[in-house]
């Protein structure tokens, strides 16, 4: 039964998901839109879990540490004191003039600390991170554009030239570098992209039948 | 002398209130010579259908242009709709298009609340009225109707997908069928997938974990579905490799979902003692501090082997990069095309695009799924014939075979 109600279930709401693609009647969109729905809401509950998941793990980090009497207790603990400060600000707002927790409405994510820490810490942060990918960028070309073979030298021949294209001084200096840039974008790079991608499609398709089928039951862990 | 003065600036301000009144004069007889426009062709042919392929509560009006718009007098600036709700009854303006056009839609909402609600199964009648610049010149069409809309029970645009859907499932189920005989199937080794196993052993060896990244799809991607499958059997040979395995979630459905994938394989592998509930853990929804965390994990805990399986985005060479300056073997597989150079530079091995659907059949060598690698094979000699009688058919100006393959969503 418990396994085999899961593989009941997925073939039902994968099949009404197939038939749903076909069918526009208003009928078909309200269900399909009901269990959207669901998705949000076991996204939700889940959601819970996962915290709960977060702070069990640091908790025994720090505990373990403690017995060893380590100092790895420091990372969890300030993943535990990132949690809750901005976890309990979000929950404390004003509504008609009165101070307070409200745990039901979302008068908390008005509140100024809440915001401060949100624009000042977690936005810097983010934008922080997604700048080394600059360097990253760069350390992995570095490696890439080595020229071992015929074909790593090709491929840095063809990146020079894209490169030459978007450099501000030197591609508007010559359409020649714009022209062989947009014939390797558009001929050679969207032929083998479009390969893929079709490659892609078939296997979305031909994975979603398995698994609606009940022959690929890898996602409950079972080979 | 102050008489003087004050006669003077008198004398100005009835010149000036003279000149004031001559050219609101001059203004208003301007205004009165706009030669008068005549009122224009009316649209002919108007039709009223109930809107196809949809879900109802819209009707779409089709009608031959006017003679005089773009021609003739081209006096027609746009098209007014009216809408009758009894045969012959009050009208009122539903919608206008722009001179030129001869086709509207007019879609409602289906909330029955709504402002611009449409009933269905209910009588309508329309005109539509050619509009010339002074909006009080125009011609209005025969009223048309009674027309209903209705919702569609089929998509007609869409049965060159049901085809393709039906043909790709009966090829997949024949292929499963036939391997289901035993009959033995041939599968192109895969480098990446190849690595799996001696990057397990290495693991073992190293006495170090494996880092598993699902990325950052939800449950409801295939491609963490795939994820999930190599998951289910990375995990078997992680708990009969008595190996350490580590997967951090950013999506807590994902988390719950691979808790569970993980949990069953020790079981199935023998070793339920072997599962932590550790293993798993979710830590954050945020793409960036995602990355903050594995990376620091990867760096702290130095892993044998990293491997990535799913959907990524920007955070796919971040994560990439610091495997390789840890020193870790890293196989990588998604679909995600943009993602692809970036894993390929960065990684030992990466599994590109379908390559990440055909893993877990390549993985378990169990015929039934490597039955459908088949199917698919044939589905791309399939796609390479029609796209080879494409390139010619549209080459010679033959628009019947793109027609073919028109899909309207």
């Amino acid at each position: 039964m418990k396994q085999q109600l899961p593989i009941a279930l997925v073939f039902i709401f994968g099949l009404f998901m197939v038939f749903q693609y076909f069918v526009p009647h208003e009928t078909s969109e309200e269900a399909y839109e009901f269990l959207l729905d669901w998705i949000v809401i076991i996204g939700i509950f889940a959601l819970g879990l996962g915290i709960w998941s977060l702070i069990k793990v640091n908790w025994d980090k720090i505990a373990e540490a403690r017995r060893n009497n380590t100092r790895e207790w420091f990372y969890p603990c300030v993943t535990m004191a990132g949690l809750l400060m901005i976890i309990i600000p979000g929950f404390y707002g004003t509504k008609d003039g009165v101070s307070g927790f409200y745990f039901l409405s979302s008068e908390g994510l008005q509140n100024s600390f809440f915001r401060q820490l949100f624009n000042y810490i977690i936005v810097p942060a983010q934008s922080t991170m997604f700048a080394l990918l600059a360097f990253y960028i760069a350390s992995a070309a570095y490696r890439a554009f080595r020229a071992r073979n015929i074909l790593s030298t090709l491929l840095l021949g063809a990146a020079l030239i894209v490169m030459l294209r978007f450099n501000p001084y030197i591609g508007p200096l010559s359409p020649i570098f714009a022209d062989m840039a947009n014939w390797l974008l558009n001929v050679p790079n969207l032929a083998a992209k479009r390969a893929i991608v079709i490659g892609i499609g078939l296997g979305v398709v031909a994975t979603a039948m398995k698994v609606v089928l009940g022959i690929e039951r890898g996602y409950m862990g079972k080979g | 002398m102050t008489r003087r003065l004050l006669s003077g600036v008198l004398m100005g301000l009835v010149v000036c209130l003279a000149c004031n009144a001559s050219a609101q004069s001059d203004s208003s007889q301007m205004a009165t010579q706009v030669p008068a426009v005549s009122p224009p062709a009316p649209v002919t042919n108007l039709t009223a259908k109930d809107t196809e392929n949809d879900h109802g509560h819209s009707i779409t009006l089709r009608w031959t242009k006017s003679l005089d718009d773009g021609a003739g007098t081209g006096a027609v600036l746009k098209y007014d709709i009216y809408r009758h709700t009894t045969d012959g009854g009050p009208d009122s303006l539903v919608g206008f298009v722009a001179s030129g056009e001869s086709k509207w839609e007019h879609q409602g909402s289906r909330e029955k609340e709504a402002n611009d609600y449409i009933p269905d199964y209910t009588n309508f009648w329309y005109r539509v009225d050619a509009v010339t610049v002074d909006s009080s010149v125009r011609s209005a069409a025969t009223v048309v109707g009674p027309v209903q809309s209705s919702g569609q029970w089929y998509n007609t645009g869409r049965t060159v997908v049901l085809i393709f859907v039906l043909g790709f499932g009966f090829a997949t189920l024949f292929f499963v069928t036939h391997a289901k005989k035993g009959k033995d199937l041939y599968v192109r080794p895969l480098a990446g997938l190849e690595a799996v196993d001696d990057a397990i052993g290495r693991a073992t060896e190293m006495g170090k974990p494996i880092l598993y990244v699902l990325g950052l799809g939800t449950a409801a991607d295939i491609a963490t579905i795939a994820s999930f499958s190599i998951l289910g059997r990375v995990a078997k040979r992680v708990a009969e490799n008595k190996t350490d395995l580590i997967v951090p979630c950013t999506d807590p459905v994902v988390f719950a979902v691979a808790q569970e994938v993980v949990r069953s394989s020790f079981l199935d592998a023998g070793r339920p003692d072997g599962y932590k509930e550790d293993m798993v853990y979710f830590l954050t929804q945020n793409q960036f501090a995602y990355v903050g965390a594995v990376n620091g994990t990867m760096l702290r805990e130095r892993p044998a082997t990293n491997i990535y399986m799913g959907k990524f985005f920007a955070e796919s060479l971040l994560l990439a990069e610091t495997g390789a300056s840890a020193g870790s073997i890293q196989i990588a597989g998604t679909d995600e095309v943009a993602q692809i150079p970036f894993f390929v530079v960065a990684c030992d091995y990466t599994l590109i695009g379908e390559e990440l659907y055909a893993a877990s059949a390549y993985l378990s060598r169990e015929p039934l799924l490597l039955g459908s690698l088949k199917a698919q094979d044939l589905a791309k000699a399939a796609v390479l014939i029609i796209v080879a009688i494409g390139a010619v058919a549209i080459n010679l100006d033959w628009p019947v075979f793109k027609e073919l393959f028109k899909v309207v969503n």
